[in-house]
């Protein structure tokens, strides 16, 4: 990730740091200003670049209106549903196949086909067969979102340590007692990975759904607001889609951090 | 060959179970046309070269961005990982956007470059540059620094030592970052193809499932997710080929 170079310099002293602190913040904040300045200066209409506080007013109007709440709920809500039920049918099936040679040969070519395909040309498909309201936009998102998840874990169960297997074994552990205690939470790392993976897919998704049957939602705001030329919508649109999808994966990365504790800590007996 | 076919046999029965259950009459035939209904409105389709027509406007679409992405994700990346100034001032801008859902900027770029091949080349430009600069970020950061210091003692110069040292060992996150990229332009080529277009594969799905040509519709879906499918191998294949000096090393 792009921050390692900033942690990378040896931190002699945290005035350094707070330097270097300063100096990412800035330049953010110059890019703020690039994008107002650009819009004043008249180069282009406010309609191919409406300014920066134009359209911070119009997210302000959409959110006293309660516009914004409702759109951004019902989009994180269908992005989080998809991925949701992604997470658990994608462990469960590439536990399964892992297990079972059967759900092996029958899933294997499923998944090594179907994870490269460009699946949101089913989109039309899925609106054909379930019309265009929530369940489809969900089903859309599990068609694209499950495969990480099967792939990740599918990977992450084959390379769990023989040695951990092997003593829970000994021990006595049954199967289905070796599977759930100590196989998939020794993979677990990855197959949040794969689950990381996801969560940003869910989103692409879900947005792109929503521009395609429209409703509410964040995406379908957006392409309404294009149909009438409403330049500010779209950009509005934009912002608080950014500011979803960087709060969303900051939170998977947090969740991350505080379940692998527990599994690094679980695990300390064992790998000690 | 034998364990091949047993291999790819699901797939197999699943299209026999699709043709049995269109033929039969358990779903209704707009909502699942039969396989080989299917198989003959694409021929059609090839015949009075519709779908190359289409289809060539896609890929030209979806290869342009895609090399724009690659020379600038690339440059982008080494460059933050070579100079600390380029880091810190793009670091954080990269950051920020590449969380972003990409098909966010599908009406961005309507409303910049409107309808025809302009705005999808720039979607997917946008789109794509980011997996590759992370990528090649990551890959140029984690050269060895052993070899950067044996090419710097016998006298490399910054440039020589880009290209010869950092380039190479950045090669194969890089290339791990395009195969992103890949993937997510075919996403974005289709979505906002299928959103608004003129021409172009989801042009076409949207024309012909908005005129009840079910058949000839499902023959584009499968085309595309074929050929998303085939690029994927294709540029696996390519990518096995390119670190192959890699892999002999070890």
């Amino acid at each position: 990730m792009p921050d390692a170079a900033a942690l990378d310099a040896p931190a002699s002293s945290w005035a350094h740091t707070l330097l270097w602190g300063f100096a990412r913040i800035g330049s953010v904040l110059a890019l703020l200003v690039a994008w107002e300045a650009l819009a004043r200066s008249g180069t282009f209409t406010p309609f191919v670049l409406p300014s920066l506080t134009s359209v911070v007013e119009r997210i302000w109007t959409d959110a006293l209106s309660g516009e914004l709440f409702i759109n951004t709920s019902l989009t994180v809500y269908r992005a989080l549903v998809g991925f949701l039920i992604s997470a658990v049918f994608g462990i469960l099936i590439g536990v399964m196949m892992s297990r079972n040679v059967i759900a092996n040969w029958f899933f294997d070519p499923i998944v090594s086909v179907g994870f490269p395909m460009p699946k949101i040309a089913f989109l039309p498909v899925v609106i054909l067969w379930l019309g265009v309201y929530d369940v489809s936009k969900i089903t859309i998102i599990v068609i694209d979102a499950i495969f990480p998840v099967i792939a990740a874990t599918l990977i992450a169960i084959r390379g769990v340590e023989r040695e951990l297997i092997w003593s829970a074994r000994n021990m006595g552990a049954t199967d289905r007692e070796l599977m759930w205690q100590i196989i998939v939470p020794a993979a677990m790392p990855q197959i949040l990975t794969g689950l990381q993976v996801a969560l940003p897919i869910s989103m692409i998704i879900a947005v792109v759904a929503e521009m395609l049957m429209g409703g509410y939602g964040l995406g379908g705001a957006m392409v309404t607001a294009s149909r009438f030329a409403d330049s500010r919508g779209v950009f509005a649109g934009i912002v608080e889609i950014a500011i979803v999808g960087y709060v969303m994966i900051k939170a998977m990365t947090i969740l991350r951090r505080r379940l692998l504790i527990w599994h690094q800590e679980a695990n300390e007996p064992t790998t000690a | 060959m034998r364990s091949m076919a047993l291999r790819y046999l699901p797939l197999l029965l699943l299209a026999i179970a699709w043709e049995v259950v269109a033929r039969l009459g358990l779903v209704s035939s707009s909502a699942l046309p039969p396989l080989s209904d299917v198989v003959v409105s694409w021929i059609d389709l090839m015949r009075t070269g519709e779908l190359v027509t289409n289809g060539g406007a896609s890929l030209y679409r979806a290869g342009a961005g895609l090399a724009l992405a690659i020379v600038g994700g690339a440059v982008l990346g080494i460059g933050m990982a070579w100079s600390k100034p380029i880091n810190v001032a793009l670091g954080p801008i990269v950051e920020i956007f590449y969380p972003l859902p990409k098909s966010a900027l599908i009406p961005v770029t309507v409303i910049w470059l409107g309808l025809g091949d302009g705005s999808k080349i720039l979607l997917i430009f946008l789109g794509c540059m980011l997996p590759v600069t992370i990528g090649a970020f990551n890959g140029a950061r984690s050269s060895e620094q052993t070899l950067v210091w044996s090419a710097r003692s016998m006298g490399a110069g910054r440039l020589r030592m880009l290209w010869d040292v950092v380039l190479p060992s950045a090669m194969p996150e890089l290339l791990n970052g395009i195969r992103t990229a890949l993937a997510l332009s075919f996403i974005l080529l289709v979505s906002s193809e299928l959103i608004v277009a003129r021409g172009g594969f989801g042009y076409l799905i949207g024309f012909l499932g908005a005129n009840g040509a079910y058949d000839a519709m499902y023959a584009v879906v499968l085309t595309v997710a074929f050929l998303g499918f085939a690029a994927d191998r294709g540029y696996q294949m390519l990518m096995n080929r390119m670190l192959q000096w890699r892999e002999q090393e070890q």
